[in-house]
């Protein structure tokens, strides 16, 4: 045998790096309409091609196509249209209270917005996701009261969670939003964990895991796997492959596996790609897993293909690691102008109305920012007391603590 | 009333917690069909069914993760960690999840879970089977931390951590599992069908967390000590003839602080006991509050007998394991000093 020679070890680097021209050529995007859309109780084994494909809808002349579309209605897109376009204009505005000092902390959703706007809308009332930190497009999308986010997020007096959790970090069961943890990957077991629950107590209602493509390197994103294979739980187990794990490139978490939708296939589950940026097949594709898990089908893993547009938070500078124009190189568009494309398309849409919806959008989350410093932001006005924070550890506050909240004076 | 060893005061906890409230599930790694390897279990699946106490991946994160879950949900999981030696991949969950849940939603989500564990030496397991890592949670604000010592405690005690609304992490003394044990490896095992800590009434009762217990009332020098230790302390205090006073502290958190006040401050000396390694282990936040709450009473330095800062041995065991004679030694410094 020929002698092998030294080992060389392997770190993957990211196509192009800053100063470098964006090249997503790597990126194979099937046409839209392309990938069939299988019974909801295929066998697993008979669709392993779909988690190599990317499922979409929306083609580039504006026109749902395929046996993915057809699903919404009109009005039902244009409600998504808004919703989106109203999670971006929040984005906006919260992103310039942080700098402006209103708060110490902001993540926005910049070109992921199709992925938790559509979503929910594909969710009954009752079920619950277990979301990260860039999926509240699910409370934007159930309704749930811009002014109670934007509390949450100056930490003020009103709002619900007391000051005790960094800003943007949700909680919300009546709207299906499981508390944000902050730490990564958690809450994937947690999800499959409830809906774990819902069988054994014979409900009718699903779950809905979310992680980021870094942290499915977690190991609580394999025992979620596990749990979920084994019990066959009723959980639509989504990853956002928005290709940047802050500074990390997606390569580093894949590794060897060709896709993120590929790690589902060792454990028996299927595995969808899906355009991520298409709001149509996001949709479409969730509808498809929400059904599956509802009928006693069991789990089924999505990977929605995006871009993080955005820096991943207020407290990052994206230039430092990835060319200044690769969003625009990104080759799935943005979600908004895409449906907005459609709906013109349908002729149920126009730039004009699209401009109008824009000022309105804007003026309501502007009023509802003037509310929410009403009752102030994180260094002015009013804010939770210090008794708020001995609060709440217990169901009944032990001797200990009660000891150390005298201490403090409060 | 009927005899029972501890392994079975905690099966029938769980099988009466499970009989009044179908909330309560109960699964683990060997748990289900098999009873658990230490057969706390034994039995349940065959009586409540396969939903209610199942076999679990060999995953504690996954283990105490899902059962975060299923407490959000609204069921109450009682789940088993095989060893509190193999609890570390879901300290995680633990600390960072089940603990802090209820305060970072304000209440919107909350947490009743109960993580049963075998723990602690004595047993010939090596530094993998022996562990005493309580201090690892006592560290950690939302949980409440249990360690019974008998069969009565353990029962009364274990049901009302399931029915307790926040996580509540179980130390189950394995050494005690078949009868007390105070150190002295060499004699035959005392059963606890012959020790009135054995008589475990039917049915449901429950034991307050955070009330300890005074077991050997006494006047020189009070003991703090805690599952099998309590025993090791029992036996020095006979062997010294010291007049010690031996509290089982039963719950370390929330701590029962007015009775070991009280007892120091009568007695003026103490001696803290565990099995755990000594450097920030819970005996140091003992010692703390005793020389914070009784300084003025205090004739003695409080004394710490631990085990040694050293991974817990296999063929050394019984050097680690600080026995009747290390504590004896300490009481008698104690009372010297």
């Amino acid at each position: 045998m020929a002698d092998a020679g030294m080992l060389r070890f392997h770190v993957p680097e990211p196509e192009v790096r800053p100063g470098g021209t964006p090249d997503f050529s790597n990126v194979a995007i099937p046409k839209a309409g392309s990938v069939p859309r299988p019974e909801i109780d295929v066998d697993p084994r008979d669709i392993r091609d779909m988690a190599f494909s990317i499922i979409r809808v929306l083609n580039r002349a504006g026109e749902a196509v395929g046996p993915w579309a057809g699903l919404l209605s009109d009005d039902e897109l244009l409600e998504g249209l808004r919703h989106m376009m109203t999670l971006r204009t929040f984005d906006a505005r919260m992103q310039m209270a942080q700098r402006q000092g209103k708060t110490s902390f902001y993540m926005q959703h910049l070109g992921e917005e199709a992925v938790s706007c559509a979503f929910r809308k594909a969710l009954a009332p009752g079920d619950m996701n277990f979301p990260t930190y860039r999926q509240a497009g699910l409370l934007i999308a159930d309704g749930y009261p811009m002014v109670t986010m934007m509390n949450q997020i100056y930490s003020n007096e009103a709002d619900p969670l007391r000051g005790r959790q960094l800003p943007i970090m949700y909680s919300s069961k009546e709207h299906g939003f499981f508390s944000i943890s902050g730490n990564l990957a958690t809450q994937y077991i947690q999800a499959v964990g409830w809906a774990m629950a819902s069988a054994i107590s014979n409900d009718s209602k699903i779950a809905a895991a979310w992680i980021g493509d870094g942290s499915t390197a977690e190991s609580d994103f394999h025992s979620a796997l596990v749990f979920a294979s084994t019990y066959k739980a009723p959980v639509v187990l989504n990853v956002v492959n928005n290709q940047w794990a802050i500074s990390t490139f997606q390569g580093i978490a894949r590794g060897g596996a060709g896709t993120f939708a590929a790690r589902g296939l060792g454990f028996g589950i299927p595995a969808l790609r899906v355009d991520g940026n298409d709001y149509l097949a996001v949709h479409a594709v969730a509808k498809w897993a929400a059904e599956r898990a509802r009928r006693n089908l069991g789990p089924t893993l999505i990977e929605y293909v995006t871009y993080r547009v955005g820096a991943h938070s207020s407290s990052d500078d994206p230039s430092a690691y990835r060319p200044k124009a690769e969003s625009d190189a990104w080759p799935l568009g943005d979600p908004i102008v895409r449906l907005k494309n459609h709906l013109i398309q349908r002729s149920v849409w126009s730039d004009e109305r699209h401009a109008q919806a824009e000022a309105e959008i804007l003026e309501t989350v502007i009023a509802a920012q003037r509310e929410a410093e009403r009752h102030g932001t994180l260094h002015a006005g009013g804010k939770p007391s210090t008794r708020d924070m001995f609060e709440g550890v217990y169901a009944e506050m032990p001797p200990h603590l009660r000891r150390q909240r005298q201490q403090a004076g409060v | 009333m009927p005899r029972r060893t501890m392994i079975e005061a905690i099966r029938d906890a769980m099988d009466v917690s499970m009989a009044r409230d179908e909330r309560v599930i109960v699964f683990g790694e060997d748990v289900g069909f098999f009873g658990g390897v230490f057969r706390c279990t034994q039995g349940l699946q065959a009586k409540y069914g396969k939903s209610r106490c199942f076999d679990a991946p060999i995953s504690e994160s996954g283990i105490v993760g899902s059962a975060i879950g299923m407490a959000a949900y609204g069921l109450k999981p009682c789940v088993e960690v095989q060893f509190a030696d193999y609890v570390y991949p879901a300290y995680d969950q633990i600390v960072s999840e089940a603990a802090r849940l209820r305060y970072r939603s304000n209440g919107d989500f909350t947490c009743p879970i109960v993580v049963r564990m075998p723990t602690g030496g004595g047993i010939f397991g090596g530094q993998t089977h022996s562990q005493s890592p309580e201090a690892l949670f006592t560290h950690v604000s939302g949980l409440k931390v249990v360690v019974p010592s008998n069969p009565h405690d353990a029962k009364g005690l274990l049901i009302a951590a399931i029915e307790d609304p926040d996580p509540v992490i179980f130390l189950e003394p394995k050494r005690l599992y078949n009868g007390p044990f105070d150190g002295h490896h060499e004699q035959p095992v005392t059963p606890w069908s012959k020790h009135e800590l054995g008589e475990v009434a039917d049915g449901h009762y429950t034991i307050a967390l955070g009330k300890a217990v005074i077991r050997r009332p006494g006047a020189a020098v009070t003991v703090l000590a805690y599952g099998t230790m309590v025993y090791v302390a029992q036996a020095a205090a006979e062997e010294t003839g010291i007049d010690a006073e031996i509290i089982d502290l039963r719950t370390l958190l929330p701590l029962d602080l007015e009775t070991i006040i009280a007892s120091v401050n009568k007695t003026g000396r103490c001696v803290v006991v565990h099995e755990a390694t000594l450097t920030s282990g819970f005996g140091a936040e003992l010692s703390a509050l005793v020389q914070e709450h009784c300084f003025y009473h205090l004739e003695a330095p409080v004394a710490r007998v631990a085990g040694w800062d050293t991974p817990y041995p296999h063929a050394q065991e019984w050097d680690y394991f600080p026995g009747p004679a290390r504590v004896g030694r300490a009481l008698l410094e104690t009372m010297e000093a």
